[in-house]
């Protein structure tokens, strides 16, 4: 009996022992998995020369920082002191301080940091950014046309005041998590420009999938918080889950009654074919848009007027 | 002859104040229809992608200033959700704010009506009275295409 027992206990140490082996290279792996090192992109040299601010200024407003990041409610949309609470179906999410501010915001950055960051999601401390950010678009952007935005952004004007952290749940707020997300949703891949297509229609193919970021909003999204390729820019249920965003492909259920003049329209002024003018988060999009030079909305257009259709949402629900 | 004429107008009149008070979800998306149309003539115009006319430059700051005056009223606690509105609850919960932005509209629309002359006039008070349209909708709208 006592034999009995003894072994019980023995038999249950070496489960325990399994265990906690199993338990540590499970923990090595996901150590090893989600280093934010594992990511690849954005460690390009920085071109040497001197920046082109007007080029930086054009990709700030194809990119709208200014959206998410400008203080709320302020009329002076070039502070970009952060604040806005972004809420999401994994918690809220606080837009940080990316005012050239030396302390609380990106004033102390290197222009490597700063591509890194654009590219791979990754802090200049080494952490991850979550993905509310769209590096996932940004990826696509050279690093000679974010040297140029990141020095366009330091001629703004400084803002005080760090941000509050994001408001999240367990499991979301284990930072380190985001490495294997990444793993799954960011390739790291630079806009590749195909040959085969006129330079304005690559042009607006890079405006449209890199700094301006459209498939974002306008794509539904999978229970991990992915894009669903196959669904890309046939429009989703809006992020922060009040209403929804338009197909925006040539389909029925989207744009396809629209020209290229209609897209590029809609960029330049708001208005629709209908005479209708966008509200909700597009209205700040059109904010951005319509200070782009005319050429770069008429790149977009012709992208967008490119896309394949793809069946979106039937009417309004 | 122009006796049929103003009763058919009075009906219609009578008609479109019943339905105002049975369907204001209806009659608020005919207004913006209206507001619709009217902005995608003026926005012709102004491009130059349809001859200027002054009559029907008028014409769209009255359609306009119609839908200013009248719109605020479609929005009663009744009628906040059904019927396919893209009405946003924050219309209820800040009324002042969005009654405001209907006087303030009219104000432009007034001033610009005053001042439209001829297409370069038309061209400068059109954009000034649409940029109203933008904030409004951001503000107060949510999107469900």
């Amino acid at each position: 009996m006592a034999r009995l027992f003894l072994s019980g206990v023995s038999c249950m140490k070496r489960v325990l022992v399994v265990l906690l082996v199993l338990a540590a290279i499970g923990a090595a792996g996901f150590w090893f998995l989600t280093s934010p090192d594992r990511q690849s992109a954005g460690l390009e040299p920085i071109p040497a020369g001197q920046a082109n601010l007007e080029n930086g200024k054009t990709l700030f407003y194809a990119g709208g920082c200014t959206s998410c990041h400008a203080v709320p409610e302020q009329a002076d949309k070039l502070r970009l002191g952060g604040g806005y609470p972004l809420r999401s179906p994994f918690g809220t999410f606080y837009v940080p301080n990316i005012s050239p501010h030396p302390r609380d915001g990106i004033g102390s950055w290197t222009p490597a940091q700063f591509v890194r960051a654009m590219r791979a999601g990754v802090s200049p401390d080494g952490r991850h950014y979550y993905p509310s950010f769209p590096y996932t678009s940004y990826q696509r952007m050279s690093a000679a046309d974010l040297r140029d935005l990141f020095a366009f952004m330091l001629t703004l004007q400084p803002v005080e005041g760090r941000v509050r952290d994001h408001d999240l749940p367990f499991p979301f707020n284990v930072r380190r998590g985001l490495g294997l997300w990444k793993l799954a949703f960011l390739d790291g891949r630079p806009f590749m420009p195909d040959p085969a297509k006129s330079a304005s229609l690559n042009r607006g193919a890079y405006l449209v999938e890199g700094p301006g970021h459209c498939a974002e909003c306008h794509s539904p999204r999978n229970q991990l918080g992915g894009i669903v390729e196959d669904r890309r820019f046939a429009g989703g249920p809006e992020p922060e889950g009040r209403g929804w965003v338009p197909n925006i492909t040539p389909h029925e259920t989207g744009l396809k009654e629209w020209t290229r003049g209609d897209i590029e329209e809609v960029l330049a002024s708001g208005l629709t074919p209908t005479g209708d003018s966008v509200g909700s988060t597009m209205a700040a999009v059109v904010a951005n848009t319509e200070r782009l030079p005319e050429a770069e909305r008429k790149a977009m257009a012709e992208y967008v007027k490119s896309l394949p259709p793809r069946e979106g949402r039937k009417g309004p629900r | 002859m122009i006796r049929p004429v103003l009763v058919g107008l009075a009906l219609a009149i009578g008609v479109s104040a019943a339905i105002a008070q049975s369907d204001p979800i209806a009659e608020r998306r005919a207004t913006m229809k209206g507001v619709g149309a009217a902005t995608a003539q003026g926005n012709r115009m102004a491009k130059g992608e349809a001859p200027f006319e002054l009559d029907k430059a008028q014409e769209v700051l009255k359609t306009y200033a119609a839908a200013a005056d009248k719109m605020h009223t479609y929005f009663p606690e009744s009628a906040k959700s059904g019927g396919e509105t893209t009405a946003s609850p924050k219309i209820w919960e800040n009324q002042a704010e969005f009654r405001k932005r209907f006087d303030d509209w009219a104000a432009d629309i007034k001033k610009a009506a005053a001042n439209t002359k001829d297409l370069d006039t038309f061209k400068a008070e059109f954009a000034t009275v649409t940029r109203a349209c933008g904030g409004c909708h951001q503000a107060f709208r949510v999107s469900r295409s």
